[in-house]
């Protein structure tokens, strides 16, 4: 059925208007790739000449060096604790009505609102307080407190999309509800979980505001130490460092998406 | 007896039970802190006082949360007029791949911390950015724009990641309105204007409600883009809070800030919920 031109007009106009704003979100990441791979510290476009001089300079930078091993020490510990924390309070938040439910569940995705820079600057006192500001405990703490609503959210979505029937059919052929709970429910919930996972490691990785009050010199994590070099040097280092973060984040998150659906974690499909 | 019934209950529920405890826990201590003398050069404490409160009459301060509202309520607003067509985009779009292309350069900003985005946004503003250097090159200006360190700077900077978050919020409020209101106008004989300005958008007003507080909420939490592309010239509250704190080593004055920048965001979105009650009333009627 041909569509009348007054529609179709409207369609292109819509398209382009997305294109633009589409636009709009790849421009600094386009621009930065421009910056990262041109020989020369100063930007020009079209590229003079390509060089990989800067991917190697932030390669080789010590602070970034100390920064990456840190965060990946920050990363799997905090996001493997919020899986644990998240996947387990999901399975209560689904399956059990008990007292101070709403509260538990409000003080855990409190810090969707809750500034960072006032969650990190709570941690440091409490870390003080405790004796404990200058290591890592402080820091992967306050990551995962950051990252739970986040894991929360994708493995209580795969819980309310599991078929409750296959656990009953188990536990009707006698398994103990830990067996149900190893063969049935786990497997089930694999995909959810690793979502779950690889969501808090992305956030986690990336976290600034908070780390930047939490971290000391020894604890610095990677996006700190790129932090304090954007604020003293202005070459494109930072420029190829952010590539393979734009680029790893981007691949990451397509793999989450062909998993479990970025679509049904993010509750963006339509319900038919 | 209980255990019979609920089996693992007290197992799972003890792990969210200490995380919780330790986020009360820390923002007890901000809350406790704000209220503290200041012993200089320390982050331990002095006596109860209200002074770091009284303190912050000063003109100075009232300033820079002026601004900061202004710079949240303009970040959330200019994402609602952007996030609102990618949306509907994402929600209407049947081919699968370019649904999921749309769904990940929309998303992807989001996940990338600040500094790398602020980083981005300064190559990209600065007098020799890439905005620059493309208009120097077309002709159609004679000397280099600032944008680098001015508001509208720090607001697009600041858009770019709230943006993907208005956008999938929206998307789940178009997605879960029932596609059959919009074909019942349609065969009606409404044309795709009508139908989305009587149907579409008046169902997603809780959506927008809930999108621009969100927005409002996060950019207040802004850190590395004010300091950065703002340039000290665009300050908000985060970046007053990180130089009392590790600058000045004035932490309980640091903490009462940040309460009383919670006290503000939380104030504002209540008035911010009033305010778009009726629109928010439309949607769920």
């Amino acid at each position: 059925m041909a569509r009348p031109l007054s529609h179709r007009i409207i369609g292109w106009g819509g398209a382009l208007t997305v294109t633009a704003i589409l636009a709009f979100l790849v421009l600094p990441a386009f621009v930065v790739a421009v910056a990262a791979f041109n020989d020369d510290a100063l930007l020009s476009f079209p590229p003079q000449q390509l060089s990989l001089r800067w991917l190697v300079n932030a390669m080789s930078y010590g602070d970034f060096q100390t920064g990456l091993r840190n965060s990946i020490v920050v990363t799997f510990a905090a996001s493997s604790i919020a899986l644990i924390v998240g996947s387990t309070f999901s399975f209560v938040l689904d399956r059990y009505q008990f007292r101070a439910k709403r509260v538990l569940e409000s003080l855990l995705l409190a810090p969707l609102v809750v500034p960072h820079f006032t969650a990190g600057l709570g941690f440091l006192f409490l870390a003080a307080q405790v004796g404990a500001s200058r290591g890592y405990g402080v820091v992967i703490a306050c990551h995962v407190v950051l990252v739970l609503p986040f894991v929360l959210r994708s493995v209580y979505i795969s819980l309310r999309n599991l078929d409750r029937h296959l656990e009953l059919a188990a536990a009707s052929l006698g398994a103990p509800p830990s067996r149900v709970l190893v063969t049935v429910t786990l497997p089930l919930l694999l995909p959810g979980l690793c979502t779950g996972w690889l969501f808090a490691a992305i956030l986690s990785f990336n976290e600034f505001s908070a780390s930047l009050f939490v971290t000391a010199q020894r604890t610095q994590t990677l996006p700190v130490a790129m932090y304090n070099y954007v604020r003293e040097y202005a070459d494109p280092t930072m420029a190829a460092l952010s590539v393979l973060f734009i680029v790893v984040t981007a691949a990451l998150l397509t793999i989450a998406n062909t998993w479990l659906g970025l679509g049904r974690v993010l509750n963006v499909e339509h319900v038919r | 007896m209980e255990t019979r019934h609920r089996p693992f209950f007290a197992l799972f529920i003890t792990p969210a039970v200490l995380s919780a405890v330790v986020f009360a826990a820390s923002m007890i201590a901000v809350l406790q802190f704000s209220m503290r003398e200041q012993i200089p050069g320390s982050l331990s404490v002095g006596g109860l006082t209200l002074d770091n409160f009284t303190a912050m009459l000063h003109p100075i301060y009232g300033r820079v949360f002026l601004d900061a509202l202004w710079i949240c309520a303009l970040t959330a607003v200019v994402s609602l007029i952007l996030g609102y067509p990618l949306a509907y985009a994402l929600v209407h779009t049947c081919n699968l791949v370019l649904k999921s292309a749309i769904l990940i350069i929309t998303v992807t900003p989001l996940f990338l911390g600040e500094v790398v985005r602020t980083y981005s946004w300064i190559v990209v503003l600065g007098s020799n950015g890439f905005i620059n250097l493309l208009l120097l090159k077309l002709k159609l200006i004679a000397e280099p724009l600032q944008i680098l360190f001015t508001l509208t700077g720090v607001v697009i900077a600041l858009v770019h990641v709230t943006l993907p978050v208005v956008t999938v919020m929206l998307a789940a409020a178009i997605a879960h309105i029932d596609v059959d209101y919009e074909k019942a106008a349609a065969s009606l004989g409404a044309g795709p204007v009508r139908v989305f300005l009587t149907v579409t958008l008046p169902l997603s007003g809780p959506g927008i409600v809930a999108s621009l507080s969100t927005a409002f909420a996060w950019t207040f939490s802004a850190f590395a883009t004010p300091q950065l592309v703002g340039g000290g010239r665009v300050n908000m509250i985060s970046n007053l809070v990180y130089q009392l704190g590790f600058s000045n080593f004035n932490f309980p004055f640091a903490a009462s800030l940040s309460v009383a920048g919670l006290a503000l965001t939380f104030t504002s979105l209540a008035l911010l919920r009033i305010a778009l009650r009726p629109l928010e009333r439309i949607g769920s009627s």
